[in-house]
């Protein structure tokens, strides 16, 4: 549908405030009048269709950082995985070749993060940590070469993984550390990719996500806490790996994150009457080709045929993808290099990254095998790392906005790195046994 | 007394190892670069002392997140016998420069945890929600407090004053239904039927405001009234020619729940309200409204 060519006016589109302003309702219009600004420009222009991705400036953001960061990246220094993925998974979705001395230099690098015991941790003798873990297997991921898996020591990790676990299902991040659903996210995600899913790695960790799930639809940190899109996609992608995506209320969680999209900016908030932020293109955006899949197979269970009905009100992306271009290409693209939160912000690698992510899961409608699978339940029941290999482009219903050249590479929707390296890493791991 | 000043003659720094060539190294201020090598000795003997406890400030004061020192740090104040009170007073400090830290808050809880007295917490939480009222790592420390020292009486109050300064205030409305749903003290129906006349009140304030019209839905579910208790405050909102989506939409919930108890002509009024929804009042939800019109159409 898109924001930019509708046929009526876009000051149309200004958020009402029921001549009731709050601080709430202040920053909103302030936010959405950067957004109309940049807009407007583009609708008077009529240059919608020439819209371009700066890939080579984002490139050089990405390649600069690889090589080198200012003092003050310091505050990050317990990230170095998730730094590398950043960048890395930027260049993987620009089509950027991830050389044989980039691939070097990384495994040699993740390779001094892990710890004996387990783990990686953020730095060199740094304690091992859940989501630094995560972003160092999908960095791995991205390698993609024997080399890079190889480096892992599953045993080591799949024991600190049982140490993180706590008797209600839930993980904490790290040794001593705070519980939240990103603990459950990022340790399934990793064990998906790794082969190390087991009955006992999983007990009791459905049920706490689905407490999780809160009055409005929406999910958050832990039971109680108030529904965010960061901790939404954690719970939902955790739940989908898990295979109990049917103990939530879908319906109400579909609502909940379409009622995240922003009518003017196009790009999602993270929480109600919060603003739009470029990262929630995917971790929001990406809650639409799960539930997609979720409503799809739901649909299946009851009819056995497809039917005409499910394909043109269920198994399609469920989410307004031209707004959401809009909102990335026009506004949150920093004229020197990198991606933004929104305008006037600075770049990082982080908004770079899940901009950039978000913007992949626009483009490309990525979908799942329903057929492969029931023919693989007979005979075996289905696990995860087979589950995540039966997601796949489809290629008809490709949507790029502005200049062709726009088109990033497909991301897988649960683990966020591209679908071939994804599938490589986890078929890899599928020859190895799982005997400790 | 900074790190500096005490002896480490015999300590031999630990430089770091990132290995030949590493991706995205950072290009550390020497000060912090000398800090860390001192602590990768300590650490390596586990020693626990008050030049090891200056260490953690100067590394943490450099890098905040870094969660290994914040560990190593927690460790050493316990062994050493720390005032613990001096701690919440050096996080209060923290917080107030980086109130969305993870690895600060958490360690609080720990401290806290160690003290069993949540005493200073309360107040500590409001000073931070006054500054910013949505942070998140706020609101779930002040949940977990109320939680773990059953501080539930005062909480509903706390949550009217936000919401007078905000009524759009998400967060707060989420610690309105924490605070009654989760308290240990179930709530009656009355009260149920109260809370959802108060979310009809402040629907009326700004209909176009989403939050208590989440609320009210939630209370709603948990209660034995069915959602066409909304009814009338959407029609009325329609004739006043005030137009929301979220009225609208529950009058799409509302036209649901009647076809599938056999309302042919309210089926129809929902798909119009569908399709009203989709081409007008909400298009960039298109998708989700033309979903929820299969749904109604659907309906034998």
């Amino acid at each position: 549908m898109g924001i930019i060519d509708r046929p009526f006016p876009l000051e149309q589109l200004f958020t009402k405030n029921d001549e009731y302003s709050t601080e709430s309702s202040t920053q909103q219009s302030k936010t959405e009048k950067l957004v109309y600004d940049l807009f407007k420009v583009v609708k008077e222009k009529n240059s919608l269709k020439t819209i371009r991705l700066n890939r080579i400036a984002h490139i050089k953001f990405a390649t600069d950082g690889l090589k080198g960061l200012h003092k003050h990246w310091v505050v990050l220094d317990a990230n170095k995985p998730w730094l590398c993925y950043w960048m890395l998974h930027v260049l993987d979705l620009l089509g950027h070749d991830i050389t044989q001395e980039l691939i070097s230099r990384g495994v040699s690098t993740i390779s001094k993060l892990q710890n004996a015991t387990g783990g990686f941790g953020g730095g060199p003798a740094q304690i091992s940590h859940a989501a630094v873990t995560y972003a160092a297997v999908n960095t791995i991921a991205i390698l993609g070469t024997k080399e890079a898996y190889d480096l892992i020591d599953r045993e080591s990790l799949y024991k600190w993984f049982m140490k993180l676990k706590q008797p209600d299902g839930s993980f904490i991040m790290h040794e001593g550390g705070e519980v939240d659903i990103r603990g459950a996210y990022c340790v399934l995600a990793s064990a998906a990719l790794t082969n190390l899913i087991t009955p006992e790695l999983i007990a009791g960790t459905a049920d706490w996500i689905r407490r999780c799930q809160a009055f409005d639809g929406g999910i958050g940190g832990e039971p109680g806490l108030e529904a965010h899109g960061g901790y939404a996609f954690c719970g939902l992608a955790a739940m989908e790996i898990l295979g109990k995506t049917d103990l939530l209320d879908v319906p109400s969680l579909f609502r909940w994150a379409s009622s995240l999209q922003m009518q003017l900016e196009g790009g999602f908030q993270g929480r109600p009457n919060k603003l739009v932020d470029g990262c929630y293109s995917f971790w929001v955006g990406a809650l639409f080709p799960i539930l997609e899949i979720i409503m799809t197979r739901q649909q299946l269970k009851k009819n056995d045929a497809k039917c005409k009905e499910l394909d043109e009100y269920i198994a399609q992306p469920l989410f307004d993808r031209e707004a959401l271009q809009e909102y990335l290409l026009i506004a949150c693209q920093y004229h020197k290099g990198g991606l933004i939160d929104k305008p006037k912000r600075s770049p990082d690698y982080y908004h770079t990254c899940y901009c950039l992510s978000g913007l992949s899961t626009s483009q490309h409608h990525v979908i799942y095998d329903f057929e492969k699978a029931a023919s693989l339940n007979t005979e075996q029941e289905l696990n995860a790392g087979d589950r995540s290999l039966l997601w796949s482009e489809d290629e008809t219903k490709i949507l790029v906005l502005g200049d062709p050249s726009n088109v990033v590479n497909a991301t897988h929707p649960i683990h966020n790195v591209t679908i071939p390296k994804a599938k490589k890493m986890i078929e890899y791991f599928r020859e190895k046994p799982f005997s400790f | 007394m900074s790190f500096e000043n005490y002896d480490w003659s015999d300590v031999v720094p630990i430089e770091q190892d990132d290995g030949p060539d590493p991706l995205a190294q950072i290009a550390y201020d020497p000060e912090y670069s000398k800090a860390m090598g001192y602590f990768r000795a300590l650490a390596q003997k586990n020693e626990h002392s008050e030049r090891a406890l200056t260490l953690t400030e100067k590394i943490i004061e450099h890098n905040p997140a870094h969660y290994t020192i914040w560990h190593y740090r927690q460790q050493i104040l316990f062994s050493l016998n720390k005032d613990l009170y001096e701690e919440l007073d050096f996080i209060r400090n923290q917080v107030e420069q980086n109130p969305k830290n993870y690895q600060l808050w958490h360690h609080r809880q720990v401290i806290v945890e160690k003290l069993k007295d949540c005493s200073l917490e309360s107040s500590f939480t409001e000073e931070v929600l006054n500054d910013d009222s949505k942070n998140y790592h706020a609101w779930t420390y002040r949940q977990w407090v109320i939680r773990t020292f059953n501080l539930w009486d005062n909480e509903l109050s706390f949550v009217e004053k936000l919401l007078e300064k905000d009524i759009r205030n998400n967060s707060a409305w989420n610690q309105r239904y924490f605070a009654i749903f989760y308290n240990p003290t179930k709530p009656s129906e009355e009260f149920l039927e109260q809370e959802v006349q108060y979310g009809i009140t402040k629907i009326k304030l700004a209909p176009n405001n989403i939050s208590p019209w989440n609320y009210v839905k939630g209370v709603i579910a948990k209660s034995k009234l069915k959602i066409d208790v909304l009814e009338e405050l959407c029609k009325t909102l329609y004739q006043q020619g005030i137009i929301s989506p979220h009225a609208l939409g529950c009058l799409v919930d509302i036209y649901e729940d009647r076809a599938k108890c056999g309302s042919i002509n309210e089926k129809e009024l929902g798909i119009q309200t569908c399709i009203l929804l989709a081409e007008q009042h909400d298009t960039i939800r298109q998708k989700y409204w033309n979903y929820r019109k299969h749904v109604l159409t659907s309906i034998a």
